[in-house]
């Protein structure tokens, strides 16, 4: 008998080791990433420096550089990152198709639509903002999910109202824009880009509060999602209630990218990559978490590209992801063995 | 393996008195089921007994499925009422329902990469509260259902990379990993070659032979039915047309009854089981 009890342990051994390492790289670049992010832009500050700001001293120069400017950014990047990966794990893994990122879907640009029409036409700022674009980003949901075919598969017809929702909504965008005045078109252009100009410490803890609530709430209710991968009816055959579980995992994802895009803007493509990067790191793990971490990575990493990568100008981050994500869709079209998930 | 641990479990997940068997732990009471408004199953009384291994048969579309789904509460049924140890089913939470009764639908889905520990390990799932960790007791179950179905070397394999017979095993080991004292299983061998319906019909036969679990499966070989049911169920048409055992159900006029065929019935020297030959269509 302890011949079974080795061999299992031998069998679990592997997975966890490997998801152990895939868990404390990722947090290591993260945290490596937020240092060069915060000290190494156009005006360096240096390690001990900063603690001395940190600690409340004033440093001419350098106080305001890393206050105000660079070490928001950083944070603000892992927490939106956080935010778009986690949900676009969770959604791709709960809708089993790699294509149902809330992105992808045209939730992200319901977000933007109502926060744009919020900005632009009733003047708003601040948390009103983030609730428009709630407001956008749930009707835009349950569009898509009135789509889904009730069997809880992303459905191509699913995809397929998604990318004409989306469509029809980034025109709603650009209507908005086209009657704005130029000052305020020009700010709204680059906030829908994805933008993390001008992050305030405000947004940070706007943005912190609901994450510090959400994200735990999706990691459990991710928890259960494997359980829901086997379809819906072995799903209740061991006690999981498919409809209340996905209703629970779409409020939560919707209420994140909502969030998360009124402050920062849709950076392109985070919550679609981040689901597929964490599965192939950890395979048949679980996805919520590492995905989350794999988003703060991909959004820290391209807004320094973004802010450096050409001398002289400083693109937003959107632009970045965006010039990522449409080579890494191409290549995971082309290199997915089977079309199992894709139905 | 300690089974008496596991079986324990089981029994004291039930609520009801450990050890002493009841007659009966389910049953349909002149139950309706359909889907959206087609009815079909249409008045079902069915006593499944405790601790044996009920077959129900019947042709293409009789509602042998259907009821299935009604007996593990995957549909709601429109009339009558199911019973789990004389609970009405659909007043228990699911989770409730989940530690009482295992099911294996006909075609679950096979989750890329994930390996045949960590799908058997999800049968433990409605024994697990937002809190409680990983046990002894969750253990022992993952590791008596592997030695059982034989996959105890195919642990850190991935599902998707086995052959149907293997797969086939995997979902029941999940199922068995559940530890329930009533198993509802639909048509577990299909698509399966002789030699695998065997594998897991064996395995079931001696599920409620060792561990007294009442067992409902929906067969549709006549053959292996009659083979190893102790109690068998003939439907057609949402309808029970005559249930009992083998050898009493499987006689040339209920065959022609159920499924319009003119067959002869032999007698099995081995086991004594009813052999059916069929000859030809009746109108």
């Amino acid at each position: 008998m302890t011949s079974t009890a080795d061999l299992l342990a031998h069998a679990r051994r592997g997975p966890r080791r490997r998801r152990a390492l895939v868990v404390s790289t990722l947090l290591l670049l993260i945290a490596s990433l937020v240092l060069v992010r915060a000290l190494l832009g156009d005006y360096r500050v240096s390690f001990p420096d900063a603690l001395r700001i940190l600690g409340g001293e004033q440093i001419p120069g350098a106080s305001f550089v890393l206050m105000e400017s660079t070490l928001p950014r950083a944070v603000m990047a892992v927490l939106a990152g956080a935010a778009f990966g986690a949900a676009g794990a969770a959604f791709q893994v709960m809708l089993r198709n790699p294509l149902a990122s809330p992105d992808v879907l045209g939730i992200t640009l319901g977000a933007s639509a109502g926060a744009v029409v919020a900005v632009v036409v009733l003047g708003l700022r601040g948390t009103p903002v983030t609730l428009a674009a709630l407001s956008g980003a749930v009707v835009a949901a349950g569009l898509i999910l009135s789509q889904s075919g009730g069997r809880g598969g992303a459905t191509g017809r699913m995809v397929l109202v998604g990318v004409a929702l989306a469509a029809g909504l980034s025109a709603v965008v650009h209507w908005v824009l086209v009657r704005a005045s130029i000052y305020q078109a020009q700010d709204a252009m680059v906030w829908l880009s994805g933008s993390l100009n001008s992050v305030t410490w405000g947004e940070i803890a706007r943005l912190l509060v609901i994450e510090a609530l959400l994200v735990p709430l999706l990691l459990v209710l991710g928890g259960r999602l494997p359980v829901l991968g086997l379809g819906d009816d072995l799903a209740a055959g061991l006690g999981v209630r498919a409809g209340r579980l996905r209703a629970g995992v779409t409020a939560a994802v919707v209420t994140l990218v909502a969030a998360a895009t009124a402050i920062v803007g849709p950076i392109a493509f985070v919550g679609f990559l981040s689901g597929p990067i964490a599965r192939r790191l950890v395979p048949g793990g679980p996805a919520v978490g590492v995905g989350a971490l794999v988003g703060a990575v991909v959004v820290l990493a391209a807004d320094y590209l973004a802010a450096y990568g050409i001398p002289g100008t400083a693109l937003p981050v959107g632009v970045v992801t965006g010039l990522l994500g449409a080579p890494v869709l191409l290549w995971m079209l082309r290199s997915r063995p089977s079309t199992q998930e894709v139905r | 393996m300690t089974m008496t641990d596991v079986q324990a479990e089981a029994e004291t997940g039930t609520g009801t008195e450990p050890v002493a068997p009841v007659p009966t732990r389910l049953r349909a009471d002149a139950v309706r089921l359909g889907y959206n408004g087609r009815i079909v199953v249409d008045g079902v009384t069915l006593d499944v007994p405790a601790g044996r291994v009920t077959v129900v048969v019947g042709p293409n579309g009789c509602g042998k499925s259907t009821l299935l789904r009604g007996l593990g509460r995957l549909l709601r049924p429109s009339g009558g009422s199911v019973l789990l140890d004389g609970d009405e089913i659909g007043t228990l939470r699911t989770r409730e329902v989940a530690r009482r009764l295992g099911l294996l639908p006909q075609q679950p889905i096979v989750p890329e990469g994930v390996s045949v520990l960590e799908l058997v390990e999800r049968g433990r799932h409605p024994h697990h509260g937002l809190f409680r960790a990983w046990s002894r007791t969750d253990e022992e179950a993952v590791a008596s259902a592997l030695e059982r179905t034989d996959l105890v070397h195919l642990a850190a394999v991935p599902v998707d990379s086995l052959s149907g017979g293997q797969r086939q095993r995997v979902w029941l080991a999940m199922v068995l990993a559940q530890v329930t004292p009533v198993l509802l299983l639909d048509e577990p061998t299909s698509f399966l070659d002789i030699a695998h319906q065997l594998d897991v019909l064996d395995l079931v036969r001696r599920l409620c032979d060792e561990s007294g679990t009442t067992v409902v499966m929906v067969l549709h070989d006549l053959a292996m039915a009659a083979r190893y049911a102790d109690h068998l169920v003939a439907m057609r048409d949402g309808q029970v047309v005559a249930e009992g055992p083998p050898a009493t159900v499987v006689t040339p006029e209920v065959i022609e009854e159920v499924f319009g065929v003119a067959a002869t019935v032999l007698v099995d020297p081995a086991s004594g089981a009813p052999v059916v030959i069929p000859r030809r269509r009746t109108p």
